[in-house]
């Protein structure tokens, strides 16, 4: 039988999971955790250390180790957040607020970010 | 029957007003309301870089603040979601791969994970007492 799709037959059900989206929000889950993994440690044994006055905070922080480390600490930690919280919302909220509720909840993973990786940049380099 | 639109609401299993509270289910529940805790605790965190970004006399205020009874209560309670939240998700990675599925290996790494918690936040609330770096 000749398909008139142009796609293979393999091709529509590919990725395609129980809720037609596959594995992926599952795997990004893992993927972020186990990075998680050691940045979180890194953030509690240096920082609890070196936290305690400005001067030295900051001298730390401006370490390129350090600044890529907490950088990246805060985009993982996020996006993880968001994918956990997602779950927690889709499992509780069943009224009309679930969407509203979604979107301002990855918007303000999104701004937290944001916010965060400006505030590190500006304790590195200067106001 | 259940698509009909006059039925009434029926009890959804598991039906967790009846159900004895387990290792299993309670590690399970403690898994994702740690998780929602760090999740605000990362607000904290922004707020704290925030503070730092500010200058020396914001980041003394947020310092102080932490140093407060309440700010060590709030610290200490996320250091201890933060280890059940690393430790219970090590034990879900290690299904993930396939390994520990049977009774037995279920309750042993759940009480693992318990003791492992405990013991980890202690260690890093009195760790920095002894470590000069």
């Amino acid at each position: 039988m000749v398909s008139r799709q142009m796609r293979s037959p393999f091709g529509r059900p590919a990725g395609l999971g129980s809720a037609k989206e596959g594995v992926e929000h599952w795997w990004r889950e893992r993927v972020t955790g186990v990075a998680l993994l050691p940045l979180t440690l890194w953030f509690i044994v240096f920082v609890m250390h070196s936290s305690r006055d400005y001067a030295a905070f900051v001298a730390w922080l401006k370490m390129p180790l350090a600044t890529c480390m907490m950088i990246l600490l805060l985009i993982a930690l996020f996006y993880h957040a968001a994918l956990g919280l997602q779950v927690i919302i889709e499992d509780y909220v069943h009224s009309a607020i679930k969407s509203p509720a979604l979107i301002l909840m990855r918007l303000s993973c999104f701004g937290l970010v944001v916010v965060g990786i400006l505030a590190v940049l500006r304790i590195v380099f200067g106001h | 029957m259940s698509d009909s639109p006059i039925a009434p609401p029926r009890p959804r299993s598991p039906n967790i007003q009846i159900y004895r509270p387990q290792l299993t289910s309670v590690l399970s529940i403690v898994n994702r309301i740690s998780g929602g805790i760090l999740a605000v605790a990362g607000i904290g965190l922004v707020a704290w870089l925030v503070a730092a970004a500010d200058g020396p006399q914001a980041y003394s205020a947020a310092q102080s603040a932490l140093a407060s009874p309440v700010g060590r209560i709030v610290l200490f309670a996320v250091t201890f979601a933060f280890f059940l939240h690393l430790c219970g998700s090590i034990r879900h990675l290690a299904w993930d791969a396939g390994y520990g599925f049977e009774l037995r290996a279920i309750y042993a790494s759940g009480w693992v994970v318990v003791a492992a918690s405990i013991v980890l936040t202690l260690a890093a609330w009195i760790a920095p007492l002894f470590v000069t770096w």
